[in-house]
């Protein structure tokens, strides 16, 4: 079925079935890579884009559930106040090892942000658990959303 | 599974085919202004690391690149999967090459061991901690080739004498500072001069680092914020189609029946394919793919691994390990000096199978052809995937064109290419490019684990209690008799016994064996920290209860046990300081200690945890204290300690693989358990100074850090860890 999706401020028309995750019409369908696929089932956070600004598993969310809902990716995160706070501060504290997850880690924090300005430990704790980091960057990921928040 | 042999990788040697690259949409662009300034500054619009294969007139040995525009291009010859080498190589050639880091771009080496070969390793392999090992002298070597010709060509240009000038940031000035040439600009004349012997250059005296010794910015940082990073998993190329696979849940079993019909139903879905072991979907995306695969509702044909489970293996190993191994270390008497002891202490330890489950899954994009094979990987081993390949394709090595990539984590599971082979095998049945994906429940139970290790060990103390007698027998498989055979002699493997058969203490009596029990039904395969982190935790442990036997504080009985040792004491002695070793902690608190030298480094821990009335842990605090001998890069160092502490934490907390009926019984992060962010203990780094030569830093805290929490939950419960993971059951109060 042919649906038009709004990414990143473009409309891109896909014909795809309605039970297609939004992962793979993102990377596959139309080439953006930049969202990772992790697990495949909500468990890891790789995928995480924004959908009216909400941190979502893009690996669970099928294509017919998006309607008209603006989607962001990482390659457009840098356009808002959060995202390019965070990727500042990201590179400021060098929180990046093998990168595979930061995408989706950069994608719950701004969504942390936008709704919490000044999060609290707990807050970190709770929006960003979600997101697993096999290189173990949490220490780096926690201080450099805190530097981001006071940016 | 194909059997490999590393040593067969270093023979014939070729050059590299030009690649004829297939860019999509992610071309990326170096820049470099060389003579100008640069800065790193954030969203730069292009790329600190290149997918091309540069090309430049000023190419003097495999890994510098300079053309005329002053793109400077430095080849890594060992992969980047997050430990930071792109950066600490680059700033081994950029030293002594006299470029900044942020005027360089570096490109991923193609497959070639004459010229990218870790000497350590013996080939292009990435592992053992070892790429700063292996590379401090022949890269900082390379770079001042480089620095030398530019210098040379410089001189010649104005008729000076070339000790008269001086490179800097990219430029040669003459000795007034009035005349300059950027290495752009000298390109072409320092390419025609003869390049010196490596050996012949002089290198900078360490206390001239400009570079080497600073906390410089990763290269490859700016691409990983804002989706630029290209994995092997982001290959786009022109016709490509995607596929995802099942393989035969019971290892060694196959295919039996599938409906084809339903799987081809599936709209975006083009070919079913199968091989020996595995039944691939072909698609357009990844989603048609994984759909057609459930419905393919395939059958399988189990084989006979079909009843292996966990209690069966352990009861071989338990067996096994009570016959006599391959002696590793035999010094003193130890059986008569065990006899002969005031107290005997007995142990059995034992750590379970570990898969790596690196964040990117295991992928691999092939494009097969009559008279070709072109690969899109992400691998530790481009010369063994591309000799393995030879095999596969029937194809000479020419012929097979290994693209390597950025690495979504590696911790050993990318030293292996068996999922290459079978992408290839599975693109020998598609028209065009194809990307094979394996979902994370593939991947999880279709690893090679790190082996399940069962030890025992027996220590004598005398009336003082000190050691006066300690065994210790290993039981396990041998990687290394897959791996490298022309290592394993004797029944020996040296990777299963390191870390045990040389604990840094004065231990007068002591015997240490190995016996070879393969698992059947189970690949086994290298993990983060190699033998030392299943020994590393076996001897510390066994340490720690010695201490606690003879009464003694376990850092004061270690001391005793260190006095030849003083980089071992040092680093122990900085732990237990920076830690605050010795005030009592709350109740239901403990602080453990472990210490140990592994890959070149010596390292000390101190760990800090609460145990629950329910059992439950919580490591709250970790000092690492590191002598890694000189630092390259100290940030890249820190940032090793706490990652590589958090990768050890997951396993001693929550990792294990167990099978049941032949299969792996965990499947994805739900039942494996990766650590999480609410998780983590905060890690904190105190490195000691030091003129050595470089040490290993990926592997050293993943190695020690699971003693020293275990050692802490002792401290805390009076209880012994003496099987991993922890398990809470055990450290239980209330009821």
């Amino acid at each position: 079925m042919a649906y038009t999706l709004k990414i990143n401020g473009t409309a891109h028309n896909v014909d795809v079935d309605d039970d297609t995750p939004l992962l793979w019409v993102i990377r596959d369908v139309l080439g953006m890579t930049g969202t990772k696929f992790g697990c495949g089932a909500a468990l890891c956070g790789a995928c995480t884009v924004h959908i009216d600004g909400v941190a979502t598993r893009s690996c669970i969310t099928t294509v017919d559930s998006i309607g008209d809902s603006a989607i962001t990716t990482i390659e457009a995160l840098g356009a808002t106040p959060q995202g390019s706070a965070l990727q500042k501060a990201w590179l400021d504290l060098e929180v990046v090892q093998c990168g595979y997850c930061q995408s989706g880690q950069l994608m719950s924090a701004a969504a942390l942000l936008a709704e919490t300005p000044k999060p609290t430990d707990a807050d970190i704790d709770s929006a960003m658990s979600g997101n697993v980091c096999r290189c173990g960057t949490y220490q780096r990921i926690r201080a450099a959303i805190k530097q981001a928040a006071e940016a | 599974m194909d059997t490999l042999h590393l040593d067969q990788q270093n023979s014939g040697l070729s050059g590299t085919s030009r690649r004829a690259f297939l860019k999509g949409s992610g071309l990326l662009l170096g820049f470099a202004l060389v003579g100008g300034t640069t800065s790193t500054v954030f969203a730069a619009s292009a790329s600190q690391v290149t997918e091309e294969e540069v090309t430049a007139p000023f190419a003097p040995n495999g890994f510098i690149r300079i053309d005329p525009k002053g793109i400077v291009t430095l080849v890594m010859p060992m992969v980047e999967m997050g430990q930071g080498t792109y950066t600490s190589l680059a700033m081994l050639l950029a030293e002594e090459l006299e470029v900044d880091l942020d005027q360089v771009q570096v490109q991923h080496a193609p497959p070639n061991n004459a010229l990218y070969a870790n000497a350590i390793l013996q080939s292009q392999t990435t592992g053992l901690s070892s790429s700063v090992r292996a590379f401090w002298t022949p890269l900082r070597q390379a770079g001042a080739v480089g620095r030398t010709l530019m210098i040379a060509a410089a001189a010649k240009e104005w008729g000076a004498d070339p000790a008269t000038c001086k490179a800097a940031h990219g430029v040669v000035t003459d000795v007034s500072g009035s005349k300059r040439l950027s290495y752009g600009e000298l390109a072409d004349a320092a390419a025609k001069l003869p390049v010196p012997a490596a050996d012949s250059v002089k290198l900078k005296d360490p206390k001239d680092f400009t570079l080497i010794g600073t906390p410089a910015k990763r290269v490859d940082s700016p691409m990983k914020v804002d989706g630029r990073a290209i994995y092997g998993i982001d290959t786009k190329l022109p016709g490509m189609r995607v596929a995802a696979l099942a393989i035969s849940p019971v290892f060694g079993g196959k295919p039996k029946t599938f409906d084809e019909k339903a799987a081809l139903a599936v709209k975006g879905v083009h070919q079913v394919v199968t091989t020996d072991e595995a039944v691939a979907v072909v698609a357009d995306h990844l989603g048609a793919a994984k759909k057609g695969l459930e419905a393919a509702a395939i059958q399988w044909e189990d084989g006979p691994n079909a009843k292996v489970n966990s209690a069966d293996i352990v009861k071989q190993l338990e067996e096994k390990s009570r016959q006599p191994g391959a002696v590793a270390r035999n010094e003193g008497d130890a059986e008569k000096a065990l006899s002969a002891a005031a107290e005997r202490i007995d142990a059995i330890y034992q750590v379970p199978f570990l898969a790596h489950a690196t964040m990117e899954p295991m992928n691999c994009t092939v494009h097969m052809q009559k008279d070709s094979c072109d690969v899109w990987v992400g691998t530790q081993v481009p010369t063994l995937t591309q000799m393995v390949l030879e095999g596969v394709t029937g194809l000479p090595k020419e012929a097979i064109r290994i693209h390597n990539h950025l690495l979504g984590g590696g911790f050993g599971r990318r030293l292996e290419p068996d999922g290459t082979v079978l992408a290839v095998k599975i693109a020998k049945q598609v028209e065009g490019p194809v990307k094979v994906v394996w979902s994370r429940e593939e991947d999880i139970q279709h690893d090679m684990y790190r082996p399940y290790y069962y030890d025992r060990l027996s220590a004598g103390l005398d009336a003082d209690g000190k050691p006066v007698a300690w065994t210790h027998r290993i039981a396990g498989s041998s990687i290394f008799a897959r791996y490298v055979p022309q290592l394993f002699v004797n029944g020996l493997d040296p990777d299963a016994v390191e870390g045990a058969a040389e604990p840094p203490y004065a231990l007068p009596n002591i015997h240490v064996d190995y016996v070879q029990v393969e698992p059947p039904g189970v690949p086994t395969a290298f993990w983060r920290g190699v033998g030392p982190t299943h020994n590393i935790f076996v001897v510390e442990s066994f340490m720690d209860e010695l201490a606690r036997a003879a009464k003694q504080d376990p850092v004061a009985y270690r001391k005793a046990l260190l006095g030849n040792n003083p980089r071992a004491l040092g680093v122990l002695t900085l732990a237990a300081e920076k830690a605050g070793w010795g005030p009592p902690l709350p109740s239901g608190q403990g602080r453990g200690v472990s210490v140990a030298f592994v890959f070149g480094s010596y390292v000390a821990q101190v760990a800090e945890v609460e145990v629950a009335a329910d059992g439950a842990v919580k490591v709250k605090r970790i000092v690492c204290a590191l002598d890694c001998g000189m630092s390259v890069n100290p940030n890249t160092i820190e940032a090793q300690m706490e990652g590589g502490s958090i990768f050890g934490l997951t396993a001693v907390l929550h990792g294990a693989i167990t099978i049941k009926d032949g299969r792996v019984e965990q499947s994805n992060f739900d039942n494996y358990l990766p650590m999480r962010i609410d998780e983590v203990p905060v890690i904190e780094t105190h490195l000691i100074k030091s003129a050595e030569a470089p040490g290993g830093i990926g592997e050293v805290p993943t190695a020690i850090v699971s003693a020293a929490v275990t050692n802490a939950i002792f401290a805390a419960t009076g209880k012994r860890i003496r099987t991993l993971p922890v398990d809470p059951e055990m450290l239980k109060t209330s009821t």
